[in-house]
């Protein structure tokens, strides 16, 4: 069930330069919101709703979490709203990660594709690898939430800053010859994804990937948001807001 | 409570708000936010002979007041949509109008002629698409094939034929006429105007098409003037379209000559903006006197 309303936000945070942290208080999404899905946020005097991924859903306090980058003049406006500001927004929307209760999992999160991936690694619990790539270490954002989930935390910079020194992937490749996880979720740029998609391929592991597209309408209505994926053999135009935007990794076309 | 019915072409509805072709899908979507039945009608997805699936992504750019699109006639095709959509759509006890387009005349008159017999309540034939390469736009902005494509489709349909016109014509008048004396039943206008963004950065457009159609309140006043200069040209109704984003809009629209109106991109912005325009005008009526809403149409005074 698609709901639209304005709610209070209940905290906000600033996490890194231009990467904000709000906490909003709707207890009717948080209620049926699974982790992966995706909210339509309302930026003031822009024409378009953003949308933007949930980060983190407590049921208990009936708070859904959204943690975003600064893109453009809307997602500025939406950065310049405090707690106890009204924030108007569609949720839940799209489909989340598929959870296997009792299963491994490793969650690999490249810059602002990090926050979709915390949601389906606190089900994992200490069941799940965190993998989180950043430029370096003051971009990085998030590690003491999977570490407070009971995550296996692995960090990675591209100038080894803090954590690793190095790309996700390798990570990953090592993470995988320690244990094989029966599960890989995967969110940030299409070069990473694909990476990511072909190791999980490699190793014969299931592997969902979370997409991004621009958007109007958000619920499968106008079909701005197309990405190509594969279906019985047949290149087709899928939607990401209501086919996605988590997708079986085989299925996606990831281009050059 | 005032009276907000409207008759189109024959085709009662019960207010005179529709949502445009193009941003409601077939109304499965919505239908979550809110019952169909509350709508005058619903105006589906465009819809061709086959499956097409539409132009390469990004296929939306935002702009100052609206948007760019460039899907390109996505659709599931013909039998789709008579043997999956439909069946549910008439259901749910609002106004059916099939918009549909296609490649060549053939196609289109095959198309409509394959509604007959259904619950389609009106057909509306695109003829100005801006997005596809081949038919579309080309068919709307020469008042020749105009007229020929409606006289063929109007032969192979029993639905009430109404044309959905391009704005990107010199005079919208004359395609008007052109396609009145080729027997539409009425006009639906505008489509979307051709616009185009580009990234600075990268130098490159943000559409893939390059090219696209601009909507929302951006067009408004573009629209009123293009309805209230087809008003004053034929006799058929209109339905007006063109960045309705509130009820004074449509009211706007009317009295510049529309019998009714479609709502399109202010739908993205706020799913419920079709039932907040319903309202609103109904309480704008009984504000202003007014016992049947139809009494407003064309019922602008020009200076």
């Amino acid at each position: 069930m698609y709901r639209q309303g304005k709610y209070q936000i209940v905290s906000k945070k600033a996490l890194a330069k231009g990467i904000f942290d709000i906490e909003v208080c709707c207890p009717e999404i948080a209620a049926e919101a699974q982790a992966g899905q995706f909210a339509q946020i309302a930026a003031e005097g822009f024409f378009l709703r953003r949308p933007i991924s949930i980060c983190e859903i407590n049921g208990d306090r009936g708070t859904i979490r959204f943690v975003f980058e600064v893109r453009g003049g809307g997602t500025e406006k939406l950065s310049q709203l405090n707690t106890g500001d009204l924030i108007d927004i569609i949720a839940p929307l799209g489909n989340g990660f598929k959870y296997a209760d009792g299963g491994k999992a490793v969650c690999v999160g490249g810059g602002i594709g990090v926050p979709p991936m915390l949601g389906i690694a606190q089900l994992y619990g200490k069941n799940a690898t965190s993998i989180c790539g950043f430029r370096n270490a003051s971009a990085a954002i998030l590690q003491d939430d999977f570490e407070k989930a009971g995550c296996k935390t692995l960090l990675c910079t591209d100038d080894g800053s803090a954590g690793i020194k190095g790309f996700v992937t390798d990570a990953l490749k090592q993470e995988i010859e320690s244990e094989k996880p029966d599960i890989i979720y995967a969110c940030g740029p299409m070069p990473m994804l694909k990476a990511v998609a072909n190791i999980a391929e490699e190793n014969g592991i299931e592997c969902e990937v979370s997409l991004e597209q621009r958007m109007a309408c958000g619920v499968g209505a106008c079909l701005v948001c197309a990405c190509l994926t594969v279906k019985d053999g047949k290149q087709i135009h899928s939607h990401v807001c209501k086919d996605g935007p988590v997708f079986d990794s085989k299925e996606v076309v990831f281009g050059e | 409570m005032s009276d907000l019915k409207v008759t189109v072409a024959g085709v009662q509805f019960k207010n005179p708000v529709i949502p445009a072709s193009g941003t409601f899908g077939y109304g499965r979507e919505y239908e979550q936010f809110y019952p169909l039945s509350k709508l005058g009608g619903i105006s589906v997805k465009g819809t061709t002979l086959e499956r097409r699936e539409g132009n390469p992504a990004p296929r939306v750019a935002e702009t100052p007041s609206g948007m760019l699109n460039s899907v390109g006639l996505q659709n599931g095709g013909a039998d789709k949509f008579i043997n999956y959509e439909l069946p549910n759509l008439s259901t749910k006890n609002t106004r059916i109008i099939a918009n549909i387009a296609g490649a060549t005349i053939e196609d289109c008159a095959t198309l409509a002629s394959m509604l007959n017999g259904t619950a389609v309540d009106m057909i509306e034939l695109n003829i100005s698409c801006p997005n596809v390469k081949h038919g579309g736009a080309a068919f709307g902005t020469c008042c020749d094939t105009a007229a020929q494509i409606t006289a063929q489709v109007k032969k192979a349909t029993d639905k009430p034929l109404m044309v959905k016109l391009s704005p990107n014509v010199t005079d919208i008048a004359e395609i008007a006429k052109a396609v009145e004396a080729a027997g539409a039943d009425a006009l639906s206008l505008i489509n979307t105007v051709l616009g185009m963004r580009i990234n600075i950065k990268t130098r490159r457009p943000i559409l893939k098409n390059n090219v696209g159609g601009l909507s929302g309140p951006a067009v408004f006043p573009i629209a009123v003037r293009m309805v209230w200069q087809v008003y004053n040209a034929v006799k058929i109704p209109i339905i007006g379209m063109g960045g309705i984003a509130s009820a004074e809009d449509a009211i706007e629209m009317m009295m510049a000559g529309a019998a009714a109106v479609q709502v399109g991109a202010a739908i993205f912005a706020d799913p419920f903006a079709p039932l907040k325009i319903i309202d609103g005008m109904d309480k704008w009526c009984d504000e202003n006197g007014v016992k049947s809403i139809s009494e407003i149409v064309g019922t602008v005074k020009p200076w």
